[in-house]
């Protein structure tokens, strides 16, 4: 017991001095919370976030903001906290006196996921009666998340104020949200709640329902009831979502088989080698925004379409040229074909291995393909619906180029009746060229496409090759609209399939009914009619 | 770590285009160091893929050990010799491996081998290694379930990456339900048995456990991401463990930010992805996201030691933004630990070597020393980083200490009760329970 108490009156005395000490340094808890930031200690952080939010002090909110942008410096060594704005001038976060420079001994203030998640509650409350919509807005939906009590009366007292409609709405879900958490809040405000959230019906929602504990019956009843409805919603939006998916999917799919619909659809042309076709476009895109970065950043943005172009012109006349110098000498031999054209896929890897390196090449995304949208209750996000659109665009143009020009006619011609064609007067030597050309270089373009959502690595076109092959072949040779249909179809089949027998399977399954497919249909969905075949 | 099955078709097509090229380097290479008499030299065997699917993560390593034996030249050699790197590329090719490993110990006569990447070429190596009786130093971290008196593991077993890990978010993020995400091959199947059978010991149950495989190279992500979001929805917090293959990490990244997935709400651990891999990245949508290695690039050092590697490294490959990562870091110790037991017994004869082993200290690169146990695995602190805007990794926790990587897992039910000793008893799978040697038959 001595011991014990003699322990304790020699800490309480130590304590006292300490505060005695560090008196004069720090005048209150506010300044004593920022010096906190300086220990670089996690737990140490977590409470000087949440005493600097709850202080009033006017300076709280430039300092978690900062925070939050890894712009408070703080000093290891004077225990000095700074807020460096984005003009550059600095400010001392405990008095909000400027400094006319941050001490280089200073680093940024670290974060972890779990801090972040409090500078966001954080940030929810302060910002709740921002000027700006969009901030207002954000706040709300952070509130919401952190869903704490002390964020109540700013919640009140902006909705009090607020006169912007989805704001307010936000707002009256975040403080629902509150309420179905608190303690101490009446059955009535509850089951308002319940209704709230119910109106919102998404899976944050369902989140906060089932994960609320212990309520009082009517609300559990209330809640049982919305979570079954939500349930409901959410699983027809899901069927939504697996049909968009495939959508998707279709038309990567088929943006890496058009190409090859021509090369071996139309020519017959076993060509393994245009996955790396696909591959130099990719690696066309990446040298371009190479260039971009170094010498034009302003440009980076109309990256993607300084790249078509110049993928198609790239992969085209390495098209014409492998077309020239190896296809030519091995037409109606597919075996040979089929061997050279595996070992030039090989040069190809490898020469660009050597070129770039065996590493993934970084290609950035434009800021108009980064993100997501919401519709209803699915995400979709801008680079597949670009994607999408893009697809269907080079569909239209390649299928409008085979019908209304003259070479597309001459490739026609010669792809049905070689002979005949000849005695036209068509130089069938230069059709062919072109035709392989043509198929090469719309692989180019799919490289750029593709760039967006994979890999960028010598391997890049290895993945392709075999979905591409299935493709065609599903769809029927030689037919532009079963390769359409034929991707979509893959697609829509595959992502429905994916959430009930996973990914591996799925693929499996597929591969399975694809195999039962063609012994029932050995040309394809669209098989061609006609003496054209027997040619 | 990463193989392709779909490859070993591919590769195996292309096996003679490739033996070509290496015939080319293999000879470049000869011609280099083809004027000193053999006696004067000790052969190292470098038996890394320079092409293929994985040149994308080995031929760094090929690099390193050129480095360390350059380094260690530089010092005067080992025993009064040279060091002799012998480089063949066995281009991703399982069975090639194990056949370019037999080349380096019958025709090359090396001393040791420093190679392989994935399980299924280590596998395919074993074999080799017992009948010539040689060394190899294993790199790479692996699922555990072996220790075999040739290999010495220098990358981490399961609970020297995967078990720390899961405590971390735990203990740190609260988390309390998982995702265990991975490729579908050997090294995540079995982690992901050892990582439920753990969460289950920790009282996680079931319906809280969603596990998912995807082929390799999988680009096309929007369901397994959407399915991870509404996972994720059910009122407890949730992380994903992720044993996805480097080369599929990229698309799935870029669909998790695109579909908002912030690591705030559900952090993503990741057992593959190191700063070679983040290279082809725009990391900024992943900060935040965490990585569980055994060495980070950014780790400072008081002795300076990870600062002086860097500085060298990037010197000696001429590149000033050439990375460092995880695997180099197990080379260097193993490349460290063998220089020494050499100098101990003052011969290169394996059989001398593997029993001078166990017991040999190196320095590793993060301030510690880690020790070759009977096992043939070492001692390694763990380290857990988060991702930055610039691809590094931030440390945000760390093992107190050195963590002793197990061969054999506690947390399976056929495997707990065994260990491997190659000191005292001589075996690699002894049963604690019933005093017995497996032996090379189970």
């Amino acid at each position: 017991m001595p011991a014990h108490l003699s322990a304790r009156l020699c800490s309480l005395v130590l304590s006292l001095f300490l505060i005695a000490f560090a008196l004069p340094a720090f005048a209150g808890p506010f300044e004593d919370a920022v010096a906190k930031f300086a220990n670089d200690d996690f737990s140490d952080t977590e409470e000087a976030i949440g005493v600097v939010a709850g202080s009033g002090n006017k300076l709280a909110f430039p300092i978690i903001s900062a925070l939050q942008d890894g712009r408070l410096m703080a000093d290891p060594d004077s225990k000095k906290v700074y807020v460096t704005g984005a003009d550059g001038k600095s400010i001392d976060a405990a008095t909000g006196e400027a400094v006319a420079s941050v001490p280089d001994s200073a680093s940024a203030v670290r974060l972890n996921n779990r801090l972040r998640r409090s500078v966001d509650a954080a940030l929810g409350s302060l910002t709740l009666q921002s000027p700006d919509v969009e901030t207002r807005l954000q706040a709300a939906q952070s509130v919401f998340k952190s869903h704490e009590e002390t964020a109540l009366e700013a919640v009140d007292a902006a909705l009090a104020k607020e006169t912007n409609r989805s704001v307010k709405t936000a707002l009256g879900e975040a403080r629902a949200a509150i309420l179905l958490f608190k303690s101490d809040a009446t059955e009535v405000e509850k089951l308002e709640a319940v209704a709230t959230l119910k109106a919102r019906g998404d899976q944050e929602v369902l989140a906060l329902l089932t994960g609320m504990g212990d309520q009082p019956a009517s609300v559990t009843k209330a809640a049982a009831s919305a979570i079954g409805s939500i349930q409901n919603s959410l699983a027809v939006w899901s069927m939504v979502q697996n049909a968009w998916y495939g959508l998707s999917l279709g038309s990567v799919l088929l943006l890496a088989a058009i190409g090859l619909a021509i090369t071996f659809g139309v020519m017959g042309v076993i060509n393994m080698a245009h996955g790396e076709m696909v591959m130099i476009g990719a690696y066309t895109t990446f040298v371009v925004q190479e260039v971009i970065r170094t010498r034009y950043p302003g440009l980076f943005d109309y990256s993607l379409l300084i790249a078509v172009p110049l993928a198609f012109v790239v992969a085209g006349a390495i098209g014409v040229l492998i077309e020239r110098s190896i296809i030519r000498f091995l037409y109606g031999r597919p075996l040979e074909t089929l061997l050279a054209t595996w070992g030039l896929s090989l040069v190809l890897q490898q020469a660009v291995r050597t070129m770039f390196g065996p590493t993934n090449r970084e290609v950035g995304n434009p800021s108009w393909m980064s993100g997501a949208f919401e519709l209803g209750q699915i995400t979709i996000t801008y680079n597949r619906l670009w994607i999408l659109c893009f697809t269907l665009a080079v569909f239209a143009i390649l299928l409008a180029m085979l019908r209304y020009t003259v070479l597309g006619l001459e490739m026609r011609a010669v792809t049905q009746n070689r002979r005949m064609a000849a005695s036209m007067g068509i130089a069938t030597s230069r059709v062919d060229a072109l035709t392989f050309g043509l198929g090469s270089g719309i692989a180019g373009i799919a490289g750029v496409a593709l760039s967006q959502i994979d890999n960028v690595s010598p391997n890049l076109g290895q993945s392709y090759i075999i979905d591409s092959f299935m493709v065609v072949v599903f769809g029927g040779v030689g037919n532009l609209w079963g390769t359409l249909v034929g991707a979509f179809t893959l697609g829509i089949a595959n992502k429905f399939l994916e959430p009930v027998a996973g990914a591996v399977l799925g693929k499996i399954a597929i591969l399975v009914l694809i195999i039962l497919f063609i012994q029932k249909r050995p040309r394809g969905l669209f098989a061609l009619k006609g003496r054209a075949v027997e040619a | 770590m990463f193989n392709k099955s779909t490859h070993d078709i591919a590769a195996s097509f292309s096996r003679r285009g490739v033996l070509a090229a290496t015939a080319g380097l293999v000879l470049g290479l000869a011609s280099l160091t083809g004027a000193k008499a053999a006696d004067d030299t000790i052969k190292v065997g470098v038996l890394h893929s320079l092409s293929g699917t994985m040149a994308i993560s080995e031929t760094t390593l090929k690099d390193t050990i050129l480095f360390l034996i350059d380094e260690q030249n530089k010092k005067g050699g080992l025993l009064g010799k040279k060091l002799e790197a012998v480089v063949v590329d066995p281009a991703s090719n399982w069975p090639l491996f194990a056949e370019k490993a037999r080349e380096l110990i019958t025709k090359d006569k090396v001393s040791a081998v420093f190679g392989c990447w994935t399980s299924v070429s280590r596998k395919s190596v074993l074999p080799v290694f017992k009948e010539l009786n040689n060394i190899l130093f294993y790199p790479v971290q692996y699922e555990g379930e072996e220790s075999e008196r040739n290999v010495f593991y220098t990358g981490a077993a399961p609970n020297q990456q995967a078990i720390p890990a899961v405590d971390y978010l735990m203990k740190e993020e609260k988390v309390k339900r998982w995702v265990l995400a991975g490729t579908d091959y050997v090294y995540p199947r079995t982690t992901n048995k050892i990582l439920e059978a753990y969460l289950k010991s920790k009282g996680v149950a079931q319906e809280d456990i969603m596990i998912n495989y995807t082929p390799f190279g999988h680009s096309d992500w929007q369901t397994i991401v959407a399915d991870i979001k509404k996972f994720g929805s059910a009122g407890k917090k949730t992380a994903v463990v992720s044993t996805i293959n480097g080369d599929a990490n990229v698309p799935f990244y870029k669909e998790l930010g695109n579909q908002g997935i912030k690591a705030k709400d559900i952090p993503v651990v990741a057992f593959s992805v190191g700063e070679e891999e983040l290279a082809g990245i725009d990391t900024k949508p992943l900060v935040g996201h965490l990585a569980a290695w055994n060495y980070f690039e950014s780790i400072k050092t008081k002795d300076g030691s990870n600062e002086k590697f860097i500085k060298d490294w990037q010197a000696y490959t001429k590149n000033p933004k050439r990375v460092t990562n995880d695997p180099m870091e197990a080379h260097v110790i193993g490349f460290n630990m063998w220089v020494k037991a050499v100098e101990k017994v003052k011969s290169t004869d394996p059989d001398k070597v593997i029993d001078a082993l166990p017991g040999i200290e190196a320095p590793n690169l993060t301030g510690g020393v880690s020790k070759m146990l009977p096992n043939h695995h070492i001692t390694k602190p763990v380290f857990i980083g988060e991702i930055k805007a610039n691809g590094q990794f931030d440390v945000v926790w760390k093992t107190p200490g050195l963590v002793a990587g197990d061969a054999w897992s506690k947390e399976l039910e056929g495997s707990k009760d065994l260990i491997g000793d190659w000191v005292g008893k001589k075996c690699g799978n002894f049963n604690t329970k019933t005093n017995k040697c497996l032996g090379s038959g189970s």
